[in-house]
């Protein structure tokens, strides 16, 4: 065997030397989406070392890279979820009804942006914000308005939201009771990822240690009061998004999935308990091979982690699921229709990555949010891959590639040079405070940026293939001055009603709980059916905790 | 000692989203520029005391919210108000045409989309410069 | 130009921000007029007590300056920042971006910030970080904190600028005080062990007190190592009340008389030195310069060109 491969090697070399003397290529460089450089050829001496038993395994064993599922998209497609939402509770609701009514059975929550950051629809910070990019709750009473009639426990409900997520959870969780849903019986899944909020998306309110405590506060909850509840959704997007590359999209989201699964063993949890409701996502950018080598390694170091570092024992806590959604920033202003095949490539790379779920971009979103056309569109694009293109038929057909499984073990290495070096700065924590990722990310942006400038990457409709007098239409975003004026309204008159007395009692409780570092859950519960609101619990968390300001490193 | 320019770049709104706001930061550097990066959640109140006391040249901000037709004319007003109406506010986003128009005419420099090159930016930082 | 000069003057002496901003890039660019600009103000300052903060990246500086800012607030004192962060040689561009830690003080009428770059000046920044505080003095600002990141050169000109030096480390930061050649080892008057919640702490603190011990002192004033967690403002007040000693220990027997004194020394000399040395390297000069790089270094040592150079200069000094 290693005879033969001295052979290949050597006459690959000969190979790739006499390519280069006698051909001349063009004048690009040929990179990565992430910037590396990338082989003319691949070759099986680059895959010496490689073992299928225990590098790749067969699908649904250990370590898993080719799927957590023995027989993937045979047994169940992956789920295509688009995530909306907007305006008042009332509005989102009767969306809601009518996604029902037309077969889905999973609804997926999008906030606006001061319930994202914990504030009430009447602070002045969120004046011209309220209701914008998805739906304003403020209190108990608008996630009554916004769950009213829908059997909560017959639906799956996927919210995204972060810093606030114990919060808004515990909203969810009383209108349950109120409806007389045992919570045992609650579907679904909350963010809840605060690292990549310090790391990338920046919509953190409290401090890092008291913010992971409040997170495995929900984690310990979950495991006691709704074992079905997907804890963390641990997200790589938000980190792609910003200008990571892709090894350290998968290095830095997997290094603070390992951080909540230590935090969470810190405060004496059996792993096998709660390692089963953590779930990754994923984007899906431009770069089609670099892209499907990253969801692979991740399988595989995730389930080696799990296994030999933190000594899971049930399979299950093994498993890496994960959802996808296309990269945003990929899409283009110019030409936006281009933006369809960007989208159809990413989604390739992601089912051919072995994705649980997948979102596809709408062609016009770098712009405003998506028109209905526009969605629906995207929603074809994944039904087309589904059921034209033969993809899902067979599992993860490409295993054994020199180029993929090469690809693969880099991705791999590179990502356990960010653990080594992550470690070294005393974990994920110390590492966000010295603001580590965060320039790694924005240095990688701006490499990316000077590729583009220097054309030594070219996007289509934007460096280059340019159509000249091209107006961009930018519809108008409606500014609904009423959906805040509303969710105003509603929170006086709430404040007018509600047993003030109780609210401040079980305000206080809250207070108390958190200067004792009791689990907060109880008391968030506890709040919201008094009607204690957002803002007003975690106010009183801001006096303990104090807010977090970013490091000013570049 | 030659004179520097000196660059504000600020991004106004709740949203969290600095990547274009560090990339344009970068690039004025890399360009010689001095730029005070004053980061997320900044008021115009904020953005015009800063600007008062850094002495800057150019106020760049980034807006993605979709609130520029509130924010520019606010900062432009308290430029104004504040005695610093010499200096340039530019910025970038996503904004219409017609909104751009309805700035420029107000007052606002020249405005970048998604797509814009920082080195127009960067350019165009510098022919105002030249012409002040 | 001295009416624009004298009305900039004026400006600053009522404690006008625009006055203060304007008056405060004349003098770092070095524009006309701002020798005349420091000359009218020079008899308003002295009242401004003078803080250096420094320490290595991540360690908390600004933070720390936030938040004994808000003390000195409280106690009624008008604060001024001067906040510095290096510049880039390959571009000579800077990032400046402490303000992003400070943006609570940003509508606090009683305090200014002021970003600043190092730019090139080797050894001049000392010089101008202190004309730089001189107009916040003149202006009416009781504290002025330099804060700048310690890198080489930069901490010791702070210190050198400074009544005070605050010299702050992490618990990560063992390896800085492990080679006591570090130039933040010596400048310190007060030492802030930050982060101090993390682990690593206490063996910080008395692998510090150790070296600090061995260290020989030719004076009275021994710093001290204080705890604090400045996000939390944890140990903030302590410290505070450390400062406010070292203070009555300057203002006694004259320690703050002789560190001004020197200072006010440090700067006639560097004036007088870049004054010189700017008239000195005329067009005429220059090419004498380039000529013998070009054609004449074979034949002649540098010695004694800069001897033939300096020939007239320095009969004027007989």
């Amino acid at each position: 065997m290693s005879k033969n491969i001295d052979k290949i090697s050597s006459r690959g070399k000969t190979w790739l030397k006499q390519t280069e003397e006698s051909s001349k290529n063009r004048d690009i460089k040929f990179i990565t989406a992430s910037s590396e450089p990338v082989e003319l050829l691949a070759t099986p001496d680059m895959l010496t070392d490689f073992d299928y038993e225990r590098d790749l395994g067969y699908p649904g064993e250990y370590p898993y890279t080719r799927g957590v599922h023995s027989n993937m998209y045979r047994g169940k497609l992956w789920t295509m979820r688009q995530f909306a939402g907007f305006g008042t509770p009332e509005d989102s609701n009767k969306r809601y009804h009518y996604l029902l009514k037309k077969g889905q059975n999973g609804l997926s929550i999008a906030f606006d942006l001061p319930t994202l950051m914990g504030l009430d629809a009447d602070d002045s910070f969120s004046e011209g914000e309220v209701g914008l990019c998805g739906v304003s709750v403020s209190s108990l009473k608008d996630m009554e308005i916004l769950l009213d009639k829908i059997p909560l426990d017959k639906v799956s409900t996927s919210m995204t939201i972060n810093s606030p997520a114990a919060i808004l959870f515990a909203f969810y969780i009383a209108v349950a009771e109120k409806q007389g849903v045992d919570p045992g019986k609650l579907r679904g899944t909350i963010q809840n990822d605060i690292l990549k909020e310090y790391i990338a998306q920046k919509e953190y309110i409290f401090p890092p240690e008291p913010s992971m405590s409040i997170i495995v506060d929900t984690i310990e909850y979950c495991t006691e009061h709704l074992p079905q509840w997907n804890t963390i959704s641990i997200s790589g997007y938000h980190i792609r998004e910003a200008g990571a590359t892709a090894a350290q999209e998968l290095a830095f989201t997997l290094a603070d999935g390992f951080a909540y699964v230590e935090a969470a063993m810190a405060r004496g949890l059996n792993i096998d308990d709660f390692a089963p409701r953590l779930s990754l996502f994923f984007n899906a950018h431009n770069d089609f091979f670099e892209e499907i080598a990253k969801y692979r390694a991740a399988r595989r170091i995730w389930a080696k982690h799990l296994k030999e570092k933190y000594e899971a024992k049930d399979e299950r806590s093994l498993l890496m699921r994960f959802h996808t959604q296309t990269a945003g920033c990929t899409l283009t202003a110019q030409q936006p229709e281009n933006n369809i095949s960007r989208v159809a490539y990413q989604a390739l790379a992601a089912v051919l990555g072995g994705t649980q779920s997948l979102h596809t971009n709408s062609m016009d979103e770098t712009l405003a949010l998506p028109s209905e056309k526009a969605v629906k569109i995207a929603l074809r694009t994944q039904q087309v891959l589904a059921y034209e293109t033969g993809v899902p038929n067979t599992i993860d057909p490409l295993a054994g590639s020199y180029f993929v499984e090469d690809l693969t073990n880099k991705m791999e290495q590179q990502a356990e040079d960010y653990f080594r070096k992550i470690d070294d700065m005393g974990g994920v924590i110390p590492a966000i405070e010295n603001g580590f990722f965060q320039s790694e990310i924005a240095r990688a942006a701006y490499q990316y940026q000077r590729e583009i400038e220097d054309k030594d990457r070219i996007i289509v409709g934007t460096n280059d293939f340019i159509e000249e007098d091209e107006k961009i239409e930018i519809p108008l975003l409606e500014i609904k001055k009423e959906v805040e004026e509303k969710q105003i309204e509603r929170l006086k008159e709430l404040k007018q009603t509600r047993d003030d007395k109780k609210v401040s009692n079980a305000l206080k409780q809250l207070e108390e709980a958190a200067a004792q570092g009791k689990n907060l859950m109880p008391e968030f519960i506890n709040c919201a059916k008094m009607y204690a609101t957002l803002g007003e619990m975690i106010n009183v968390l801001k006096q303990k905790y104090g807010e977090y300001v970013e490091p000013a490193e570049f | 000692m030659a004179r520097k320019l000196r660059v504000l770049i600020a991004k106004p709104g709740l949203d969290g989203h600095d990547r274009g706001a560090k990339v344009v930061a970068a690039a004025m550097r890399d360009a010689g520029f001095e730029v005070i990066y004053a980061g997320l959640r900044q008021t115009p109140e904020m953005i015009v005391e800063t600007a008062i006391q850094e002495d800057v040249d150019v106020i760049a901000l980034s807006i993605l919210s979709g609130a520029h037709m509130t924010i520019f004319p606010k900062v432009l007003d308290l430029m104004k108000e504040n005695g610093i109406n010499d200096k340039l506010l530019t910025g970038g986003g996503i904004i219409s045409e017609e909104d751009v128009e309805k700035l420029q005419k107000m007052g606002v420099g020249k405005l970048f989309g998604p797509g814009a090159s920082t080195r127009d930016a960067v350019q165009y930082v510098k022919e105002w410069a030249d012409e002040k | 130009m001295s009416k624009i000069i004298d009305e900039l003057t004026k400006g600053i002496l009522e404690g006008n921000r625009n006055a203060i901003a304007r008056a405060m890039t004349t003098i770092e660019n070095e524009e006309d007029g701002y020798v005349r600009l420091l000359s009218n103000i020079y008899e308003r300052i002295g009242r401004a007590y003078r803080i250096g903060i420094t320490g290595p990246p991540g360690s908390g500086k600004s933070t720390l300056t936030n938040h004994l800012t808000k003390i000195l607030r409280k106690e009624g004192f008008k604060v001024g920042i001067i906040a510095v962060d290096p510049t880039s040689p390959f571009t000579g561009g800077a990032i400046l971006g402490d303000r992003i830690r400070m943006h609570d003080l940003a509508l606090d009428k009683g305090v200014y910030i002021r970003s600043m770059a190092t730019r090139g000046s080797s050894g001049g920044l000392a010089r101008q970080a202190t004309e730089l505080a001189d107009v916040l003095d003149a202006a009416g600002y009781d504290y002025v904190i330099y804060e700048t990141v310690g890198v080489g050169q930069v901490e010791l000109d702070i210190a050198e600028a400074a009544d005070t030096t605050i010299v702050l480390l992490v618990p990560e930061s063992g390896d800085i005080i492990q080679s006591l050649k570090s130039g933040l080892m010596e400048i310190a008057d007060i030492f802030v062990l930050n982060k101090s919640d993390r682990p690593g702490a206490e063996r910080m603190q008395k692998d510090l007190e150790y070296a600090l011990h061995l260290r020989e002192s030719d004076h009275d004033w021994h710093p001290k190592v204080y705890q604090t967690v400045a996000n939390q403002g944890k140990g903030t007040e302590e410290l505070w009340t450390e400062m406010k000693n070292h203070r009555s220990y300057l203002d006694s027997e004259n320690h703050l008389v002789n560190k001004r004194d020197r200072r006010l020394k440090n700067r006639i000399e560097t004036v007088i030195r870049q004054r010189i040395e700017f008239h000195f390297w005329d067009d005429k000069r220059k090419k004498i310069l380039k000529n013998y790089l070009e054609s004449e270094k074979e034949k002649l040592s540098p010695y004694l060109l800069a001897e033939k150079m300096l020939e007239k200069l320095l009969k004027t000094f007989k």
